[in-house]
């Protein structure tokens, strides 16, 4: 495989960084691979832009920064009408599908998949904070591009505490990217 | 401790180079982008037997870094610009009276408040020439996270041994991002400390130096009495006003860094054995270079670069060097222009191409790639 860039974009609080994060841990502490963690945010705690970026590749990573995602996971409208227009043709868009719309053209190809992950985190898992680990669930069965056992090892290893709402984020993540990825056919 | 693998920011590998390398004394006060520093020495410090102390402002951070030296701790700070701008004074009273510290510099968008989330290299200058009166200084430019580490240890390896202050001098995009972070079993490590005197207490002279240009520190409450001070002083530390003594000390504290130059700098050649053209780069823009040549090269245009891992003293050798076997260099920088200037005093002939930009993304591959061809052709 060659260089593979995937950008996450949301408002503060919601877990941005965290998930790309707990990404990057995962793929370089247990799986080995060559990956940067990057982020760019503005000087407020909550609520202002958030964005958060991991580049793998083979060898090591030479440009840390994303240049056209292969894949860009939306979980804010502004996030979403910002950063659109860099994603890659036949890439892959992940949306949170009850607060980001599809609202313009979309480069040549690209696959939609929406999941609920606010809405799952509130009212499945009982904790909105967990939102991005079942995004991450989502994205790892849409993008393959990490195990879903690595996550899961890392989820244990990282949250000891929270441990339980966590994996039960992460299972209900997985299984919503697998209704998303079925209905892409 | 035996070998421990992170995925970790630069900011937290620098700390625990600092660790690593024996600091057990962090004077500072939190800026972004360089708090992390300061949070995890927070954290660590303790676990180490060493000391953490948050001061008012960095005024007082650097001050109590020097004391803290002086007693024998090795000791650092971490800042960004707006701090370095108020530690200037004091760096002048650690280059004088030969302090062996770290100060480390997380480079974000500037003049004054600037840009404080966003990175960029502004501060190239000031480390060198901030401070009043002529001086040298070290300043390494790591460009990775595990260069934060490795470079930190360095840092501290060649303030003890020349008795100086030295710059980390690290962009934003380097503090803040993460990636695999390998910190060596300690018995690995090479860590050196300064002399201590070898004569009796009696005979000592706190600022005679031996013949590598560096005297013997004795420590704060041993039993060897000295004076250290700003002003300019004999052997003895003594004040004076005499011409000579002014000569012989600021002759003395440029020459050991520049007669040692040679084994302060480090540098990276990359695909430069064959190139016409040279990219001269350090920190974040190098990255976005390395990927803009290998790019060039699968269209066949030879280009490489010369990664500068040390800033100050400057490579003047190596850019000679370099430009007597190219025709092009180029220079981008996340700012207007500042080694630039210096790569074009020492590649005499050879032109050199400056790409500027004062701002928090480096130049992306395309652009450099877009100036290769440009000069190329």
């Amino acid at each position: 495989m060659t260089r593979y860039e995937i950008r996450i974009g949301g408002f503060g609080g919601q877990g941005i960084v965290t998930m790309a994060v707990v990404l990057g841990e995962t793929l370089s502490l247990i799986e080995g691979r060559e990956c940067v963690q990057t982020q760019s945010y503005g000087p407020e705690a909550r609520g202002g832009a958030s964005k958060s970026e991991i580049v793998i590749d083979d060898d090591e990573v030479d440009y840390p920064k994303v240049q056209e995602p292969d894949v860009f996971v939306a979980m804010s409208r502004a996030a979403y009408l910002e950063y659109i227009h860099g994603l890659k043709e036949n890439g892959i868009l992940i949306i949170d599908e009850d607060l980001v719309e599809i609202e313009s053209a979309l480069p040549k190809g690209v696959k939609v998949y929406e999941i609920p992950a606010t809405r799952i985190a509130d009212m499945e898992v009982g904790n909105k904070q967990t939102t991005n680990v079942v995004m991450l669930g989502a994205l790892a069965v849409i993008t393959k591009i990490v195990s879903t056992e690595g996550l899961k090892k890392r989820v244990e290893e990282r949250w000891p505490r929270f441990k339980e709402a966590n994996l039960k984020a992460l299972e209900l993540g997985i299984k919503a990217g697998e209704q998303a990825l079925a209905q892409q056919g | 401790m035996p070998e421990r693998v992170m995925f970790t920011m630069g900011d937290i590998a620098c700390a625990e180079g600092a660790l690593s390398a024996g600091c057990r004394y962090f004077g500072g006060y939190p800026i972004t982008p360089a708090t992390e520093i300061a949070e995890w020495m927070a954290r660590r410090m303790p676990e180490v037997g060493g000391a953490y102390v948050q001061y008012e402002d960095e005024i007082a951070s650097i001050t109590s870094v020097i004391g803290a030296s002086w007693t024998g701790a090795k000791a650092m700070t971490a800042t960004s610009g707006p701090g370095v701008s108020l530690m200037l004074e004091a760096i002048g009273l650690a280059v004088m009276t030969e302090t062996p510290l770290v100060i480390v510099n997380i480079m974000r968008g500037g003049p004054s408040t600037g840009q404080p989330t966003r990175g960029q290299q502004g501060d190239v200058m000031q480390a060198k020439w901030g401070s009043h009166g002529d001086y040298q200084i070290i300043a390494l430019t790591p460009a990775s996270v595990q260069e934060m580490f490795d470079q930190t240890v360095r840092a501290f390896n060649l303030a003890e041994r020349f008795r100086t202050p030295v710059f980390i001098l690290a962009d934003e995009t380097v503090g803040h991002m993460r990636e695999r972070l390998v910190i060596p079993d300690e018995h690995d490590l090479k860590i050196e400390y300064r002399k201590l005197p070898k004569v009796p207490p009696e005979e000592y002279l706190p600022f005679k130096a031996d013949d590598d240009l560096v005297p013997p520190m004795a420590l704060l409450g041993s039993e060897y009495q000295f004076y250290a001070t700003g002003l300019t002083h004999d052997e003895r530390g003594y004040p004076s006003d005499k011409e000579n003594v002014q000569i012989e000390l600021i002759t003395r504290l440029n020459n050991k860094i520049l007669h040692n130059a040679d084994k302060i700098i480090e540098l990276e050649e990359f695909m430069l054995d064959d190139a016409d053209i040279a990219v001269v780069s350090y920190g974040t823009p190098s990255r976005s270079a390395k990927r803009a040549i290998k790019d060039a090269r699968n269209e066949g245009i030879k280009v490489g670069m010369l990664r500068l891992k040390t800033v100050w003293p400057f490579p003047e050798k190596a850019i000679a060097d370099l430009a007597s076997r190219v025709k092009h260099i180029i220079v981008p920088e996340q700012n207007m222009g500042q080694i630039y200037h210096l790569v074009k005093e020492h590649a005499l002939t050879t032109p050199v191409h400056l790409m500027a930009k004062p701002a928090g993304m480096p130049q992306y591959p395309q652009e450099i790639v877009q100036k290769i061809h440009e000069v190329s052709s």
